[in-house]
C-alpha cells in the first residue's frame, strides 16, 4: 500500500518531488494570500463590538492554527526519520522548523497588537498567547539544538527526538495553561466563537488560512530542497543539476 | 551475548555506583540545597518581608527554585560516564539502555531532588507556610521532584555531545517543565485555602506515571545519537 | 469596499496603527523568511560551483606537473 512512497526516501526523487510540488504552491499561497489580505482588510464588514480592529484576526487565526499545524508536521516528520530511519525526514524536520518558529512570532505579535486595543495591555497572560510563546519556546529549543551539533546527522535525529517529546508534551503544557488561566481570571473575551462568526467574516478567514497554510508548504518546500542539496553536495546528480541550471 | 545478570542487579548496580560518586563528591549533593536555600532567601530580600506576601508567593518561590536546582546536577547527569567513556560501555552491554538510565535518573533524584523533599519545612519555615500548606508542599515535591529529574534528563541525553550543552539543556527542558510547575503551585495555592487538592497531586501522578514509562526511552534514544 | 475612502482604510476606524502594525510585521516575518530561504538556496549552488572550480583547477595543476 505503502511502497510508492519508497521511491522518495531518495534524496534525488524527494528533490524532483519539491520541484514540481513548488509551483502549485506557490501559485495557490500567491492568489489565496492576495486574495485574502484585500478581503480582509477592505472587504470584510466591521465588527459591531470591536471595530475594524478586529481585521487582525485575518491574519492572527491562521498564523495560531498553523503554528500548531506545523509543529504537528514536524513531530509527524521526525516519527516518520526515527522510526523508519528516513534521512530525508529528519530534512524536513529541519526544513519546517524555521517556518513554524517564524509563524509563530507571527501569531503572538499580532495577538499583542490586537490585544493592546482589545484589553488595554499588549500582553495579557491569556492562555492561548501563553500557550503560544511556550510553542515559540520549544520551536526556538529545536532550532538551536540542530546549529548545535557539528554533525548534521546527529544533529536531526536529536532534533527529531525533541520535536517528538515536545508533541507528547504539547497538549499537557496546552491544557495545563488553559487550565491555569480559568483558575487565576475569567476577565478575558473569547476571542473567537466559532459558532458566532458571520460568513462574511469567515469565508476571508478561510481563505488567510488556506493562504497561511500554502506558505508554510512553499517557504518548507524550499527549505527542504536546500537542505538535500546541502546534504548531497558532494553527489554526481547535485552537479548535474548545477551544470542544467 | 548472554545476560549473566538479572535486570534488577543491574540497576541496582547503576543505582550504587552513581550514589557512592556522589557521596564521594558531597558537593555534589549540598551544592543543590545551598542553591535552593539561597534563591528561596534572595525572594524576601527583593520583594520584601512583610508574611502575608511570602505565604502567597511561596508555592511559587519554591517551585521556581526547585526547577534551577534541579538543573544544576542535570548537566553532570551523563556528561562524566559520556568523557570517560563509560556510557558506551554500557550501551553495548545485552542490557536494555532505558534500564540503565532509569537507575541513572533515579539516583539523581536521590541526589538532588528528595534532599528538597526532605528540607520543606525548613522552607516553609522561612516563607511562612501554615501547615496544611507544608503538607502539600511535600506532597508536591516528592511527586513534582522525581518528574522534573526524568524530564530534564531528556535534555541531558540531547545535549551531552555538545561542548556548551548546559545552558542549551536549560533552553530545551524548562518549557517542558511547564506543566509540572502550573499543577504543583496550584495544589499548594489550594491547599492554603484548604480546599481539597488530590486532583492536582492526582495530575502530578500521572504525569509522573507517563515520564516512567516514556522518558527512558526517549533518554535513550537520545544518548544513542549523542555517542554515535 | 467597506471604507468611503483611502484615508478611511489606512485610519481603520481609530485602529490604523494595531491593524497596519500587525499585518506589516506579518508581511515582514513572511517575506524575510521566504527571501533568506530563496538566498541559502543560492548560496549552497554557489558553494558547490566553487567545489567544481577547485576541482578542475586541481586536475589541470596535476596535468601540468605530469607533462
Amino acid at each position: 500500500m505503502w511502497k510508492w512512497l519508497h521511491p522518495y526516501a531518495k534524496a534525488e526523487r524527494a528533490y524532483q518531488l519539491c520541484n514540481t510540488l513548488l509551483p502549485y504552491f506557490t501559485v495557490v499561497c500567491v492568489a489565496t494570500m492576495i486574495i485574502g489580505w484585500i478581503w480582509g482588510l477592505a472587504y470584510a464588514p466591521a465588527d459591531y463590538q470591536q471595530k475594524d480592529s478586529y481585521r487582525i484576526i485575518f491574519i492572527h487565526v491562521p498564523s495560531a492554527i498553523l503554528s500548531m499545524g506545523a509543529y504537528s508536521s514536524m513531530a509527524i516528520a521526525a516519527i516518520v526519520a526515527l522510526v523508519w530511519q528516513i534521512r530525508n525526514a529528519e530534512l524536513a524536520v529541519i526544513a519546517i522548523a524555521p517556518v513554524g518558529a517564524c509563524i509563530t512570532a507571527i501569531a503572538l505579535i499580532t495577538g499583542a497588537a490586537w490585544g493592546k486595543p482589545m484589553w488595554g495591555a499588549w500582553w495579557v497572560w491569556d492562555a492561548r498567547l501563553t500557550s503560544e510563546l511556550i510553542l515559540l519556546f520549544l520551536y526556538l529549543g529545536v532550532l538551536s539544538l540542530y546549529h548545535a551539533f557539528e554533525d548534521k546527522k546527529a544533529a536531526g535525529r536529536a532534533a527529531s527526538i525533541l520535536a517528538i517529546v515536545g508533541v507528547i508534551n504539547l497538549p499537557i503544557i496546552h491544557y495545563s495553561v488553559e487550565w491555569w488561566n480559568t483558575l487565576h481570571q475569567g476577565a478575558t473575551i473569547t476571542k473567537l466563537d466559532t459558532k458566532a462568526i458571520d460568513p462574511s467574516m469567515f469565508w476571508p478567514l478561510m481563505v488567510n488560512i488556506v493562504a497561511f497554510a500554502a506558505f508554510v508548504g512553499v517557504v518548507t518546500l524550499i527549505r527542504l530542497k536546500n537542505e538535500i542539496l546541502q546534504r548531497e553536495k558532494h553527489r554526481p546528480w547535485v552537479r548535474q543539476l548545477l551544470t542544467q541550471e | 551475548m548472554i545476560r549473566t545478570h538479572s535486570y534488577w542487579l543491574l540497576f541496582c548496580a547503576v543505582f550504587n555506583k552513581d550514589l557512592k560518586l556522589a557521596f564521594r563528591q558531597r558537593s555534589e549533593i549540598i551544592n543543590p540545597i545551598l542553591f535552593f536555600l539561597i534563591v528561596i532567601s534572595l525572594f524576601p530580600l527583593a520583594i520584601g518581608p512583610e508574611p502575608g506576601l511570602l505565604a502567597r508567593m511561596a508555592p511559587g518561590i519554591i517551585w521556581v527554585a526547585a526547577l534551577l536546582s534541579t538543573m544544576l546536577g542535570l548537566d553532570k547527569l551523563f556528561r562524566d560516564d559520556f568523557n570517560d567513556g563509560s556510557l558506551e560501555q554500557l550501551m553495548v552491554t545485552p542490557y536494555p539502555l532505558s534500564l540503565t538510565v532509569f537507575a541513572k535518573v533515579a539516583a539523581h533524584w536521590v541526589v538532588t531532588g528528595l534532599p528538597l523533599v526532605l528540607m520543606t519545612p525548613l522552607f516553609a519555615l522561612l516563607l511562612n507556610l501554615e501547615s496544611n500548606a507544608l503538607l502539600a508542599t511535600l506532597f508536591t515535591l516528592l511527586l513534582g521532584t522525581p518528574l522534573l529529574s526524568f524530564i530534564g534528563a531528556i535534555g541531558a541525553g540531547l545535549t551531552v555531545g555538545l561542548q556548551k550543552g548546559g545552558i542549551l539543556m536549560s533552553l530545551l527542558v524548562l518549557p517542558l517543565y511547564i506543566p509540572v510547575l502550573i499543577f504543583a503551585t496550584s495544589a499548594i495555592d489550594t491547599s492554603a485555602m484548604s480546599l481539597d487538592y488530590s486532583g492536582q497531586l492526582a495530575i502530578l501522578g500521572a504525569m509522573l506515571a507517563i515520564a516512567i514509562i516514556s522518558a527512558p526511552i526517549a533518554i535513550s534514544s537520545a544518548l544513542k545519537v549523542s555517542v554515535s | 469596499m467597506q471604507f468611503d475612502s483611502f484615508s478611511d482604510f489606512i485610519a481603520m476606524g481609530g485602529y490604523g496603527f494595531y491593524v497596519w502594525l500587525s499585518f506589516g510585521t506579518c508581511a515582514a516575518i513572511l517575506l524575510g523568511i521566504l527571501i533568506s530561504s530563496l538566498n541559502d538556496k543560492k548560496r549552497i549552488f554557489k558553494a558547490v560551483a566553487d567545489q567544481l572550480i577547485r576541482e578542475e583547477r586541481i586536475k589541470k595543476a596535476k596535468q601540468e606537473q605530469n607533462s
